[in-house]
């Protein structure tokens, strides 16, 4: 089996999550190294994961925490009173 | 991250009903990140996003007794944190166009990547956070909702497959075909902004490989 690089990008999600089977995933290697097209695709979608998943670029709004758990509290207090 | 103990949460929830109230502090506490963020990419905006978490939580706790522990807790709280976001959205008469629920996905199909060999290999100076964090967020924002949730639950919280498929109430193949669809999607509106901007490699590529 041969593949082209449309092959490559159908699978490259799977390909990052390690859930391609061992003999896609040879095929895709082999692909990976002769291809600088699919290569750089592959490398730029698992930086944009990367990115995505910095928990730092994500932050709660300041003092949400706070407000959430005296939301609690007094939900606690009603029940009890 | 996903910190969940069943142990802890189950002892927790048994506690809490048998009168430690307090105790639903600690137990929330490691949800709150994922029922803001699953709540933001439903709604489209913090003030909104965070008095219906606020809603969901409250909701979380009034209904504890009902929880089987047949998923793990942190589903069942994103599932009624999801049902929350949606009740609301069908009130403002859905602001956003695309259908939440949409059962049919369309196929991966033809998509051309943005070709960038150059984002790999000159490491520029990087983006200021804030201005990259904008970036991400808005990339985010304009993805159809479908994905957009699946991105957020996957590779936001880090929940796995089979996590997002239950908090989404969607299969774990259609989690696996938006995952990739929304990925392609990011891919090709942030690979030629993000050019140099390349993360820290330590650590980063070691999975999956
Ligand atoms: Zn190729």
């Amino acid at each position: 089996m041969r593949i082209d690089c449309k092959h490559v990008w159908e699978y490259i999600s799977a390909y990052i999550d390690g859930e391609v089977d061992a003999e896609l995933r040879a095929h895709i290697d082999k692909h990976l190294e002769t291809c600088e097209i699919c290569s750089a695709v592959l490398d730029s979608t698992r930086n944009v994961v990367v990115l995505v998943a910095d928990g730092r670029v994500f932050e709660l709004p300041a003092g949400f925490s706070q407000r959430l758990h005296e939301r609690i509290d007094q939900e606690l207090k009603a029940e009890t009173g | 991250m996903n910190l969940s103990n069943p142990e802890f949460e189950a002892e927790c929830i048994q506690r809490i009903l048998a009168g430690e109230k307090q105790l639903f502090h600690e137990l929330i506490r490691p949800c709150e990140r994922s029922i803001f963020f699953l709540l933001l990419s439903l709604l489209g905006n913090e003030t909104d996003a965070e008095d219906a978490a606020q809603e969901t939580v409250i909701k979380v706790y009034l209904n504890l007794r009902l929880f089987r522990g047949e998923s793990q807790f942190k589903t069942w709280v994103l599932s009624i944190a999801r049902n929350e976001g949606l009740g609301r959205l069908r009130k403002v008469n859905s602001r956003r166009e695309d259908s939440l629920d949409a059962e049919t996905d369309e196929t991966t199909g033809d998509y051309t990547p943005a070709i960038l060999t150059s984002w790999r290999e000159i490491p520029l100076e990087e983006l200021e956070r804030k201005e990259l964090g904008e970036i991400l967020r808005a990339a985010i924002d304009s993805l159809p909702a479908i994905y957009r949730n699946v991105v957020l639950l996957r590779d936001i919280e880090e929940m796995d497959v089979r996590e997002t498929a239950q908090a989404l109430r969607i299969t774990e193949g259609a989690v696996k075909v938006r995952l990739h669809r929304a990925r392609a999607l990011l891919q090709k509106s942030l690979a030629p902004k993000l050019k140099g901007f390349v993360p820290k490699r330590k650590g980063l590529f070691g999975w999956g490989l």
